[in-house]
């Protein structure tokens, strides 16, 4: 970095900024602050809106109401089979109470009132992330409340989501940035040549990773987070965790490790040919300051924006990666509410999916605001 | 038009283009073939018809060319039954009914011992049944009483389930123990001609025995083998072609097209229009798609043609119409807009004439590209056992391969790499093809 000099950093704008006055400082922050502000409200009111849809989905032609009617029959029929008193009682009394019980359940779920007034009360718990009681499924500690049940198994799928965006984004930063320089080599064509295989989802490498690593070298587990029993000290239970770790976040990064690198190196390559960069090569400067300063400096909003769109396509995509691997979070939980038909808890993991792209495009909008200097507001 | 003709043949310059192209013309091939030669109606009746229709095929088992590349060699399914020419007749008259001895020969030359073997009968008899005598002759000469009994008008025996004969066979599985070489210690099979007699006694005038069929199930089955319910899986993966080319191909087509017809009327119109559009963007854009889809798969319908309307109607509003409207904007203040306007060329001759034609080319790779995504959301949901309720796909497969089939546990490979291999063909043939269009098009990739 020693190589620069101070006539070269002007058009970067960098030694104005640390001559502003006081008041310059705080425009830039006004300004940032400014578009988060219109950003988060914005972002949140499209949020309600997909809540809402969410909701008429789930309940169009109060199919789902139908749902909750038999399962509430059902399940205080079995009560009451197993109540002494209610064997006494003569037919019709019998009939009576059922129906009244019946009836107070409904009232309970909230089930006599119209529709509109009831997606109403879903939507504004739903903005609370209150979401009700799950009809069959339980968190770890027993619980029915769907929001626990959520909370219980976000810590699994940050954990695998972080891991394998981390080294995706930075592994394929530095490999386009490798490709772009020598470009037209073997290696490039070589990577240039995979990216087709993107095409395919991450479960679907997954299938293949478990049937080479797990079913016939035996080397990596099958699936799960830990072993059973899990070691009892903290060293071994890391390691452990990493273990099950390695086979989800190999087929994350394989179905997207060539696509990305297949875009960045081309705009690597389009904002090598600027005539900037040119000028600066021309000035004798390294290759490593060319990049860093006039490449890579320059793209990183595009990076950014590529990065969001790759954690939105992410979060959904893993539902069924960790359906393979047997991952104990939010996409399994999916699964199983899927196949055990609880209501409350699709709808409501739903909603948390919207919640979590609506945070993935708040977040990265904010940095793009930090990053790019161009960004405009309210023109 | 003239610049999408030249674009195809520029096409034929790149390798991975042709071979592309190649993939995508032969899975076409194979599911018109297919779709002809196995009506839909046919393939469902054969897909989920029941034990009727492949009771006889052994279960789990991978697919008959397999035995090209072992060099011990397993087993196909043997099927003997009384109409055979073969078979060898001896009655004897009895004062009332009759005795049948019926022999079966058959020539064993596998390196193993098949999965199983079943006896199934049936019979008329007004109050008292049929007795059947069943006799296992091996090459060398042995003979072995199997079962002796009474049978109803249906019956059926399996080898495998039979514990005493197991007992008797020195504890050998029956079905291992049938085929074994007393010969050596090893649990070996004894190659030759096998001998079956069926010796059974009718007590009746009017009693016979109809039906007295044997089958020895192989090990390998057919093209593609069977899976956990013994069904030919070649139904299921050739079916799968044209189902997944239709979704893909509709899915990609449709949103495509809906997402530049969309743009263009925003661009075009200004004001509200594209605000509209603009905004159901945004909020599309935070609608979890796949899980809304699951919600649609639930609740409503697992029919592949409500999915498909769903997933079209959920992707036009994408990040797409985005890039699009950028283009149209730039497109909208040329001057051929602007002369058109003068001599009073309508909106809608504007917007389909001109301003849609001019991005065609941009829209074909991505057209393209976007097929292998929609077969992958397909082939997704099915494995989320929301596929289709009657149709075979491949994604059902693979979901049935993977849990209630227990393939990876139990070795059963072939299960789920036959549907995979053909989506990554899938996916490759039109990634390749699209990735090439992409440079040809978009003028800015040429060079690099």
């Amino acid at each position: 970095m020693s190589v620069t000099t101070p006539e070269l950093e002007a058009p970067q704008g960098v030694p104005q900024e640390q001559t502003t006055s006081p008041k310059r400082k705080n425009s830039t922050f006004a300004r940032v602050a400014k578009y988060t502000l219109l950003k988060f409200a914005s972002i949140f009111l499209s949020v309600v809106v997909a809540v809402y849809l969410t909701i008429l989905i789930a309940n169009m032609g109060g199919y789902v109401d139908q749902i909750v009617r038999g399962q509430i029959r059902e399940f205080i029929g079995q009560q009451l089979r197993a109540d002494q008193n209610y064997q006494q009682m003569d037919p019709a009394e019998k009939n009576a109470f059922f129906l009244a019980q019946v009836e107070r359940a409904e009232k309970r779920y909230g089930l006599d009132k119209p529709f509109a007034v009831r997606s109403l009360t879903f939507l504004w718990n739903a903005i609370r992330m209150d979401f009700g009681t799950a009809q069959l499924m339980a968190s770890d500690t027993g619980s029915r409340q769907v929001k626990l049940i959520i909370l219980d198994r976000l810590g699994p799928t940050l954990l695998l989501v972080g891991a394998s965006n981390l080294i995706l984004f930075f592994g394929s930063i530095a490999l386009a940035l490798m490709l772009s320089r020598s470009y037209g080599n073997f290696w490039d064509k070589l990577i240039i040549g995979f990216s087709p295989t993107s095409s395919a989802p991450s479960w679907f490498y997954g299938l293949f990773l478990i049937l080479l690593f797990a079913a016939v070298f035996r080397w990596l587990p099958f699936g799960g987070m830990i072993d059973s029993p899990p070691p009892r000290d903290q060293l071994g239970y890391i390691l452990n965790v990493g273990k099950h770790l390695i086979l989800p976040t190999m087929a994350i990064i394989l179905s997207n490790l060539f696509i990305s690198i297949y875009n960045w190196r081309t705009f690597f390559l389009i904002y090598s040919s600027e005539d900037y960069v040119e000028m600066a090569k021309a000035k004798g400067l390294s290759d490593r300051d060319i990049q860093y300063r006039y490449i890579l400096r320059p793209t990183l909003p595009t990076i950014i924006t590529s990065f969001a769109l790759l954690v939105i396509g992410l979060w959904t995509g893993l539902i069924l990666t960790e359906g393979v691997f047997q991952w104990p979070g939010l996409g399994r939980t999916f699964i199983t509410a899927i196949g055990l038909y609880d209501t409350p808890v699709i709808v409501a993991l739903t909603i948390i999916y919207a919640y979590l792209l609506a945070i993935t495009v708040f977040v990265l909008d904010f940095v793009y605001a930090l990053v790019d200097p161009r960004v405009k507001i309210g023109s | 038009m003239q610049g999408i003709i030249k674009g195809f043949q520029q096409l034929l310059k790149y390798p991975s283009a042709i071979i592309g192209l190649a993939l995508i013309a032969i899975l076409f091939i194979v599911s018109i073939l297919t779709v002809i030669i196995i009506p839909r109606d046919e393939a469902i009746r054969l897909w989920r018809g029941g034990e009727a229709i492949w009771g006889q095929n052994p279960k789990t088992v991978p697919p008959a060319w397999t035995n090209l590349f072992r060099s011990k060699k397993l087993p196909e399914t043997i099927v003997l039954t009384m109409a055979d020419e073969s078979v060898q007749t001896e009655v004897n008259e009895r004062a009332e009914g009759e005795n049948r001895v019926l022999v079966y020969n058959f020539n064993y030359t596998a390196d193993f011992a098949p999965q199983d073997v079943v006896f199934s009968f049936t019979s008329r008899y007004a109050t008292r049944n049929p007795f059947v005598s069943i006799f296992w002759v091996t090459p060398d000469g042995r003979e072995i009483r199997l079962m002796e009994q009474g049978i109803g008008y249906n019956f059926s025996y399996r080898a495998t389930q039979d514990t005493k004969l197991s007992r008797r066979l020195g504890g050998l599985s029956p079905e291992i123990g049938l085929f074994d070489n007393p010969e050596t210690e090893a649990v070996d099979v004894l190659k030759g001609q096998y001998q079956i007699v069926i010796d059974y006694l009718t007590f009746e005038n009017d009693s016979s025995i109809s039906k007295a069929d044997v089958v020895i199930h192989g090990k390998v089955y057919g093209l593609f083998g069977t899976d956990h319910q013994r069904r030919d899986l070649t139904i299921g993966i050739l079916w799968g072609v044209p189902i997944a080319l239709a979704f893909g191909l509709v899915a990609s087509f449709g949103t495509s097209i809906a997402a530049i017809i969309f743009a263009a009327l925003g661009v075009w119109y200004g004001g509200w229009v594209d605000e509209l559009i603009q905004r159901i963007t945004e909020i599309n854009l935070n609608l979890p798609i796949l899980s809304i889809l699951i919600m649609i798969g639930t609740f409503y319908s697992k029919s592949i043609t409500t999915i498909l309307g769903a997933t079209v109607l959920l992707s036009i509003f994408s990040g797409a119409i985005k890039s699009y409207r950028a283009i149209f904007m730039q497109v909208k203040e040329s001057p051929y807009i602007e002369a058109a306007r003068s001599y009073g060329a309508t909106s809608s001759r504007i917007i389909f004439s001109y301003l849609i034609p001019r991005v065609t080319p941009l829209l074909i790779p991505g057209l393209v590209l976007g097929v292998p995504s929609f077969v992958f959301l397909e082939a997704t949901l099915a494995s989320l056992n929301l596929g289709d309720p009657v149709l075979p796909t491949w994604g059902k497969i693979i979901y049935e391969a993977w849990g209630t089939g227990g393939a990876v546990y139990n070795g059963f490979y072939y299960w789920i790499l036959e549907p995979a291999i053909l989506l990554i063909i899938t996916g490759l043939g039109f990634a390749l093809v699209g990735f090439a269009m992409d440079r040809i098009f978009n003028p800015r990739l040429r060079d690099i």
